[in-house]
């Protein structure tokens, strides 16, 4: 007699479709190096070098920044 | 100054050039999710493999755009960050929680779901797959919902409530942020331009092979179905664009007066339909608005208001804070602008005096000065200009851009019928005409031009607030070199460009070896 055989699980199922689906891409494999070169300029390149977060790298608390925010805001230069 | 000017100009420009970058893939994903989708509902409704053939080409240049479109737009996020850090603290979780629930919610909604779209093919149930293309279609038009309420906030800012010791604006009732008639308005404004810059697409890559007489009937089948999502698409803009003239109408009286070159505003107010500015036209000078103009008569105060006979202020009726009628009856009555920059100065006295309480310790003297800074918080980014000249827009650019879109999409109405109307009783026109296989490919181009210069309008004609009279962009900017955002301009300016040469390489490579197979007979 045949044994039925088992139905794979979700998970197993889930990871298939994504290794079967890139192992099979075809434009695919080149859009994916695009994003990838894109991701690694945006975050490796630019956010790393060009993009730091003003506040965060020049105070080191909400108190300071607010406080930055609030002298510059309510600046009276020309009043 | 000059220095705060470049850094403002250069700013302004970065942020232009990348959110101008971004919105070229936008629209795309928007509107060619539904087609996409529409199609393989027919293909599981009806079992047949041309929906399914069709499906799968166009599904392969939706997926194209949005590996394309990828990462675009958290270069604007970093912005944020680095050149306007006084505006992303002072938005507080106004902007953050609408960036937030966009990134948790619909990307990875979008992204799961497109898994399944483009792996799924003989994996997943043909239900199962159609409800994934579906939901990345929905993921999609959740993404451009919260990103555009944070742009409508931006337009009209509502919900908050201002918190001086922490300098941030506090969410105070999430709804009326999430549901600003604003951000509804834009929201479908902005879903149905991508359902026509897609059908427009869809036309004009059918209009290709059809040139080169490939995949007739596929092409048609396009045509007809991208036709009518199109269409529908364009009526949709220019119903909800009617919405949005009155919504700027109702909150943005400025933006609407420079988008119609209007000065001196009347009753009755006509519409230009066409026309030239007269060059170097301010708004203390008695220079004649136009050279030249072609308008209709009460046009825009029926555009504004729904009463052909309403007044609809000018840039010197708003500035002034009223205007009379030929009677001499006031027809208009607002705040001056000079009153909005000497309130603006005395809230930011306020603030300063807050300060000085805050580092006292004194909280009677915080309390009091809180009050004082409240009375006046709504003209608070008025206090940052020395003249009433620095709170117009830039009428030109902005008369320029609403008209060059309206123009176009006018004749995007006019092209889209016309193809509907090729499609379903003149096929010999359409499938011998190179005219009309050339008319459905320079579409494509306009489409995307009509689209960004929507955008124009709306992000022109705001300036020079990045919050509708609470900052404008010379307060927002983070102080940092004006040499280091030009660096950075350039950067993007020469990557972004380069890639999108190789992005849109791929594409048209693409449509050029998928349209030599027979898009009927798909694998299945």
């Amino acid at each position: 007699m045949k044994q039925s055989e088992e139905k794979p699980s979700w998970a197993r199922r889930i990871i298939d479709l994504y290794v079967d689906g890139f192992r099979n891409m075809t434009v695919g494999k080149t859009l994916w190096a695009v994003i990838i070169v894109k991701l690694i300029l945006i975050f490796a390149l630019l956010k790393l070098f060009f993009f730091p977060n003003f506040l965060s790298t020049n105070f080191s608390d909400d108190a300071e920044r607010a406080e930055y925010v609030r002298g510059v805001l309510s600046s009276d230069d020309g009043e | 100054m000059d220095d705060i000017v470049s850094l403002v100009d250069w700013s302004r420009a970065q942020f232009a050039l990348t959110a101008i970058y971004h919105w070229l893939f936008v629209p795309l994903t928007l509107g060619l999710s539904v087609i996409v989708a529409v199609m393989e509902t027919m293909y599981v409704r009806t079992g047949d493999v041309k929906w399914l053939g069709l499906t799968k080409f166009w599904m392969r240049l939706f997926g194209i755009n949005f590996a394309m479109g990828v990462a675009t737009g958290i270069i604007l996020e970093f912005e944020f960050g680095t050149n306007w850090s006084n505006y992303s603290w002072f938005v507080g979780d106004i902007f953050g929680a609408p960036l937030a629930i966009e990134g948790l919610l619909a990307f990875f909604m979008e992204s799961t779901f497109i898994a399944v779209m483009f792996f799924g093919w003989k994996k997943v149930s043909k239900r199962f797959h159609l409800t994934a293309t579906w939901l990345t279609a929905i993921g999609s038009s959740l993404s451009a919902w919260w990103i555009l309420v944070a742009n409508a906030w931006m337009q009209y800012p509502v919900g908050m409530e201002f918190d001086p010791a922490q300098m941030r604006n506090v969410m105070a009732d999430f709804w009326a942020v999430a549901f600003s008639p604003v951000a509804v308005n834009k929201f479908f404004h902005a879903v149905m331009c991508g359902w026509t810059v897609s059908g427009v697409f869809v036309i004009g890559v059918s209009c290709w092979m059809l040139m080169k007489k490939r995949n007739i009937e596929a092409s048609l089948s396009s045509i007809k179905l991208a036709g009518w999502v199109g269409l529908i698409g364009i009526v949709g803009t220019m119903a909800t664009g009617d919405g949005s003239a009155k919504e700027v109408a109702r909150v943005q009286p400025m933006k609407l007066a420079a988008m119609e070159g209007v000065y001196h505003g009347n009753e009755g107010q006509e519409i230009t339909t066409f026309g030239v500015l007269t060059p170097g036209k301010t708004y203390a000078d008695d220079k004649d608005e136009f050279i030249f103009h072609i308008a209709i008569p009460k046009g825009l105060s029926f555009l504004a208001t729904g009463d052909f006979d309403a007044f609809v202020p000018g840039v010197n009726d708003l500035v002034d804070g009223y205007a009379v009628n030929e009677a001499g009856d006031t027809i208009f009555s607002g705040v001056s602008y000079a009153e909005r920059i000497a309130r603006g100065k005395e809230a930011h006295a306020s603030l300063r005096a807050f300060d000085a309480a805050m580092k006292a310790g004194d909280t009677a003297a915080m309390q009091q000065s809180k009050a004082e800074l409240m009375k006046n918080y709504e003209f608070f980014g008025y206090g940052y200009f020395d003249s009433v000249d620095e709170a117009i827009p830039n009428v030109p650019i902005t008369f320029y851009m609403f008209h060059l879109m309206v123009i176009l999409g006018g004749y995007l109405l006019a092209m889209l019928a016309a193809s509907l109307f090729l499609a379903y009783k003149k096929q010999s026109w359409l499938l011998g005409n190179k005219l009309v296989h050339l008319v459905g490919m320079v579409s494509i181009p306009l489409v995307w031009l009509c689209s960004e210069a929507g955008w124009a309008v709306a992000e022109c004609g705001r300036q020079p607030w990045l919050i509708e009279g609470l900052m404008p962009a010379k307060a927002a900017i983070s102080a940092i070199p004006a040499t280091s955002v030009i660096i950075t301009f350039v950067l993007f300016a020469v990557l972004f460009t380069a890639l999108l040469a190789a992005e849109l390489s791929i594409m048209m490579r693409q449509i050029s070896k998928h349209s030599k197979e027979d898009i009927l007979s798909p694998e299945v």
